[in-house]
Formats: structure tokens, C-alpha cells, sequence
């Protein structure tokens, strides 16, 4: 019994060990820094300061300044930028996962070849490609002006439209394999049979697919909206001076303005609000696994 | 009058490999309302095909299908007033039964009372009443399969298609559900078209029986007629066991005929659709087939074969002999079993006389394979 139970240990140190040292013990020092007052020049004071997180909230630090909830509105701003990166990756991947479930063997390979082969070039080369395609001298503003559709270079560059398109164009791989997953395994008799009742194709879609097939795209759209809402180096290439997103405000508060403990309790903001969605399809999933037991 | 027409229907399948595959070529069959019809044929016989193009769910190349006089070639699956049990029941796994059975009728948009009520009855009818609010994976397969049933004929389509639902089922629970589908095709009276592989499932619970083979119509009769008048020797092969002897008519006397076999056997059969020298194939069933006592002759104007018993195979009420009648022929026959009478004679080794009546003797052009 103990030989058992020692195997055990030791089997799961590794991963006791990588998960202690490089994601607990960090953890607490950014919950424990998030309370602490910033230093002069980056650091902490030992003091008691709370007033991080009504930073955040917009509260007046003093006299001088007045309710400004600037960081809330770049949260939302974040938010609203994860929301449309799940919405467009979702819209792309859907039919595509369809149209690639109903190929043959050798054709469902190559396309998931496919779909993986960006991870094989690195993140910060294909953002800057995006910087290249949409700069007012880039690639597509001299195409559209070449075909001579537009006189004046479009403003691409720089705006939540360029770090929408990157994002979801980082992600989509990651939208597209969990609902990959799901609509392989949809049972086409299904489709069939609904369409055998009587029911048109909305209606087979509405009450059929859609529900069998929704699991990959809750799953996908987690996946996504979590890297997504804390997202950086999206923002910080493609979204210039313009675009805020709470990855940059982090960034900028542990690297610029040398205040570590704004950073953390920012930090800590975006990992409240992933544990919240994870939170939600937790409960609903073992609600939904409940349902179908009983 | 004519119910459901199938009017020489053709379909094609490309194969990767190379030349396209005949699944369904020139199949007609006219199928009568109210009716038991079963498809009946090997895998790859086009009996499923012609199944989904009924359905909707396959086009035909060519031909047609008549409905009430009018076709259904450009009427979409989900607008035919056909409905179908699938092999593996196809329940949503997301609904409950009640959810189930009741699909067709939501999606149709029946006021929520009649909807309860025609739920109820079908779940009644298919002994459901109570599981409503289970889910599928929460059944046994028979239970499935009555959801299945009951999401059909809540619809009261003209017809029902079935596809080989049995065959998931084991001996027992197929056997109980044959008898219990034939008694709910009576109750509802609403034509069911089935397709199985199983002779002896097609034989039980059919009206008619049509044998497929190679994308064509083989036979279309009732099951005694395709059991006893096997249209060709597929049919006689397939359906049942016969025994099969090739050979031409030497003479004819009346309905009385006598052929002679390549090896110089002398058979006699009784028919008028041949004339000397026609080349004919007879089919003798193992149960027609008798081992004669010493000195007994064979039953009406038939012949006798000699043979030595090879293998016995028992199986309950009767004994399957297999008999070594030479020139590397094997006959099986069925020798009734019966634990008074001595057995000694059909233990393997003994010499035996196998004799049958002409008229139990069924002969097939060979120019109709």
C-alpha cells in the first residue's frame, strides 16, 4: 500500500513541482503585491495599500484627483475586443469545421496540417507580417489602390479593426479544433432523421446541430476569449497609441511606469474574470450532466 | 389500385476505384397500400439505396417514384409523407423520449394539447407509457427501437420505411419484435416497406417479398411464392436452402418431365413451361427430400438419388442430413426426428436412397439467372 501510494508521489512531483514553483509561489506574490505600495523605482514598500484596486475602479487617490474610471474603460474596451475575437473565430470556424468533417481521410489530414501550420513560425514574425499587410503603404492599401477602388490609403493600421483581425487570426486554430472535434463526431442519421420528421433545414439546424454541437463551440470560445482578453502583443503591434487593452496597461505598469503593484492587482483583474467565465460553464456543464443522469 | 409506384429506378454510385457501381437498375415495383413489403437481398444489393431514394435522401439517375399518381421527384425529404426507422434508431441524445417522439410534431407546429395526446398514444401503442421522461442512452435497444417506431407513426405517414431495424437487436428480443411489428402494421394499417438481409425474418413477417440482387429485381412475390417458386436459382439460393441440379429435358409426357444431368442422372420433375431440349435448373428443398425405407419408392411419379450420409447436423425438430450423392454433389435434406424409431440408418457412412415427389420438384430456365 505505502510502495503504491510513494510511486504515486513521485510520479506527480514533476508536475508538483513545475506548478509550485513557476505558478503558486508567483501567483502569491502578485496577490500579495497587489496590496503593497508601488517603490520610487519599481519594487514595493512594505505598507498596507488597497488603494491599487480602487485605481482601477476609478476612486480619486487624493484632493487633487477626481473619479476617472479610465482602467475600467480600457477593461471594457478589452472585454469588448475578446468578445468580437470569439464572435469572428466562431463565425469562420464553424462551417469550416463542417465542410472539413464530410472530406475524405487524406483531405481532413492536410487541412489540419494546415490549420496548425502557423505554430511553426513565431507569433511576434506573423503580427509584424499584419503590420507590413496593413500600413497605409502595405500591401493592401497599393492592391486596393492599384485596382484603383480606393484614391486614398485606408487608415487599417493602428485601430480596433487591425487588433480584432489579428487576434482572431492568432486564434482561430484554437477556435477550430475543439469544434473540430465535436461536428466529426456528429451523427449525420441525426440530420437525416430530423429531415425524415418533417423538419426543414433552419429547424434542423436550431434544434438539432446547433445544440450537438455546441459543447466545441463553448469550449472553443473559452479557449479563445481567455488569451484574448488579456492580450498584449496584439494591441501593442497592431493597435499603436490607439488601442488600450488591459495586456498593455499591465505591461506598461511593471515595465514604464515601474508600478508593480498597479500591475498585479490589473493582473489579478483579468484572472478574476477568466476564473468567472470558467467559473459559470463549470456549474452549467455539471448542471447540464446532471440533467442527463437523472 | 396502385399505392406507392417505383417505376424502373436507376442509381449509380462513382467508386474512387474506377467504374461507377450500379446500386439500383431498372427496379419496379408497384407497392400496394397497406402492405407488409419487405426489400430483401445481400449486402450491396441496392435494397438500402432504393430504401433512402423512397425516403428522399438519394436521387434517383433515373426512373421514378408515384405516389397517389403524382411524382415525388422533386418533393424534398423532409415534405414526403414517408417516414423512416433508421439501423441505429438515430434518437436525438439530447431529448427526452417524450421530446423525441414528439419532434415531428413540433417541428410541424401541432397545437401543444393534440401534441401531448398523439405523444401519449404512440408511446402507449409501442408499450412505452411511463419512459417519457427518460433519455435514449438511458434505454435498452428494444426500448430504443419502440421510440423509434413511435416517432414515426405518430406522424401516421403514408408509408414507414424501415432499414434492417432488427439487426442490432439479439435472437430473442428480434424475434419478439417481429410478431410485435407485424401486429402494430395491422393495428395502424399503414404500408410498411423493410429492408433486411434475413430470409427468414422477411419470410415471417412480409406480405411480399422483393429480392434484390446486384441493383435488380429478382423476384416479387408472396413468401410462399418466392419459398416455392423461386423465380431463379439467386432466389432459390438465397432464400432458404435448395438443393440445385442443372441438366435438359429429355422427355415430356403431360406435366410430367424428365431431365438428365451433365453426369447422366435421371431427375423428374412436373411443369409445361419447358420443352425437350430446354436447359433447366431444378430446385429441391432439404424438407422435401426423404430417405426412403428399404423398398420404398419414392412418392409420386418422383425419382430416387443414392447417396451415402456424410454429416448429421441435429437441430431439434429435425435432423439436417448432408448426403454424398457422387460426382462431388452434396444433398441436404431433413430427415424429421423422432426418438422412438431407431436412428441406426442416418448415422454418417450409411448408404441411403433419397426420394421425392415430382411435384415437389420446382424447375428455373436457366437462361433466367
Amino acid at each position: 500500500m505505502t510502495r503504491k501510494r510513494n510511486a504515486l508521489l513521485l510520479l506527480l512531483a514533476p508536475i508538483s513541482l513545475i506548478l509550485g514553483i513557476f505558478f503558486l509561489i508567483p501567483l502569491g506574490i502578485v496577490v500579495v503585491y497587489s496590496f503593497l505600495e508601488p517603490g520610487l523605482y519599481g519594487g514595493v514598500e512594505w505598507t498596507w495599500y488597497p488603494y491599487n484596486y480602487g485605481r482601477i475602479l476609478g476612486w480619486p487617490l487624493n484632493d487633487y484627483e477626481e473619479f476617472d474610471p479610465i482602467y475600467l474603460a480600457i477593461f471594457a474596451t478589452s472585454l469588448k475586443y475578446a468578445f468580437l475575437t470569439v464572435l469572428f473565430s466562431l463565425l469562420i470556424c464553424y462551417p469550416a469545421a463542417f465542410w472539413v468533417s464530410r472530406r475524405s481521410a487524406r483531405w481532413k489530414g492536410f487541412v489540419l496540417f494546415l490549420i496548425t501550420l502557423p505554430f511553426f513560425t513565431s507569433l511576434l514574425i506573423r503580427i509584424y507580417a499584419w503590420l507590413l499587410l496593413l500600413r497605409p503603404t502595405g500591401f493592401i492599401n497599393a492592391g486596393l489602390e492599384y485596382l484603383s477602388l480606393i484614391s486614398q490609403p485606408l487608415d487599417l493600421l493602428f485601430s480596433g479593426f487591425a487588433v480584432v483581425l489579428g487576434m482572431v487570426y492568432i486564434f482561430t486554430p484554437f477556435m477550430f479544433l475543439p469544434i473540430y472535434a465535436n461536428v466529426e463526431k456528429l451523427d449525420y442519421s441525426l440530420i437525416r432523421a430530423s429531415q425524415d420528421l418533417g423538419a426543414n433545414p433552419a429547424q434542423t439546424f436550431f434544434r438539432i446541430i446547433l445544440p450537438l454541437t455546441a459543447p466545441g463551440m463553448i469550449a472553443g470560445s473559452i479557449i479563445v476569449f481567455i488569451p484574448a482578453l488579456g492580450n498584449f502583443i496584439v494591441p501593442a503591434f497592431l493597435g499603436g497609441a490607439k488601442v488600450q487593452m488591459t495586456g498593455n496597461l499591465i505591461e506598461r505598469s511593471f515595465l514604464q511606469s515601474r508600478d508593480w503593484p498597479f500591475g498585479s492587482a490589473l493582473a489579478l483583474l483579468i484572472m478574476a474574470s477568466v476564473v468567472l467565465v470558467l467559473m459559470v460553464q463549470t456549474i452549467r456543464a455539471g448542471r447540464k450532466q446532471a440533467g442527463d443522469a437523472a | 389500385m396502385d399505392f406507392l409506384q417505383i417505376v424502373s429506378a436507376s442509381k449509380h454510385y462513382q467508386t474512387p476505384e474506377g467504374p461507377p457501381v450500379k446500386a439500383l437498375d431498372g427496379v419496379t415495383i408497384d407497392v400496394k397500400n397497406n402492405e407488409f413489403l419487405t426489400l430483401l437481398g445481400p449486402s450491396g444489393c441496392g435494397k438500402t439505396t432504393l430504401l433512402k431514394c423512397i425516403a428522399g435522401f438519394e436521387d434517383l439517375d433515373s426512373g421514378d417514384l408515384i405516389l397517389g399518381g403524382k411524382s415525388l421527384r422533386d418533393v424534398p425529404a423532409h415534405r414526403r409523407p414517408f417516414n423512416t426507422v433508421f439501423q441505429n434508431y438515430a434518437l436525438f441524445p439530447h431529448m427526452t423520449v417524450i421530446q423525441n417522439v414528439g419532434y415531428g410534431l413540433d417541428v410541424a407546429g401541432v397545437a401543444k394539447a393534440e401534441r401531448d395526446r398523439r405523444v401519449g398514444e404512440a408511446l402507449e401503442l409501442v408499450g412505452l407509457a411511463g419512459f417519457g421522461g427518460r433519455r435514449p442512452s438511458q434505454l435498452s435497444g428494444g426500448q430504443q427501437q419502440r421510440v423509434a417506431l413511435a416517432r414515426s407513426l405518430v406522424l401516421k405517414p403514408k408509408v414507414l420505411l424501415l432499414d434492417e431495424p432488427l439487426s442490432a437487436l439479439d435472437r430473442k428480443m428480434r424475434e419478439a419484435m417481429q410478431i410485435e411489428l407485424k401486429t402494430l402494421q395491422h393495428a395502424v394499417g399503414i404500408t410498411f416497406v423493410f429492408v433486411t438481409h434475413d430470409q427468414e425474418e422477411a419470410l415471417a413477417m412480409s406480405d411480399r417479398i422483393a429480392v434484390l440482387s446486384q441493383g435488380r429485381l429478382q423476384q416479387l412475390d408472396t413468401p410462399t411464392g418466392i419459398y416455392d417458386r423461386p423465380a431463379n436459382g439467386f432466389v432459390a439460393n438465397f432464400v432458404g436452402t435448395s438443393n440445385l441440379f442443372v441438366g435438359t429435358i429429355t422427355a415430356r409426357n403431360g406435366e410430367s418431365v424428365t431431365l438428365e444431368t451433365a453426369n447422366g442422372r435421371q431427375l423428374r420433375a412436373t411443369g409445361n413451361r419447358f420443352q425437350i431440349g430446354d436447359q433447366v435448373r431444378l430446385v429441391l428443398r432439404p424438407e422435401h427430400l426423404k430417405i426412403l425405407a428399404p423398398g420404398e419408392g419414392p412418392d409420386r411419379d418422383g425419382s430416387v438419388i443414392q447417396g451415402r450420409i456424410k454429416e448429421t447436423v441435429f437441430v431439434g425438430s429435425t435432423i439436417q442430413v448432408h448426403a454424398d450423392v457422387g460426382f462431388g454433389r452434396t444433398v441436404i435434406l431433413l430427415h424429421p426426428h423422432d426418438n422412438r424409431n431407431a436412428q441406426r440408418e442416418i448415422a454418417p457412412g450409411a448408404e441411403v436412397r433419397i426420394g421425392y415427389a415430382a411435384e415437389s420438384a420446382h424447375l428455373i430456365a436457366v437462361a433466367d439467372d
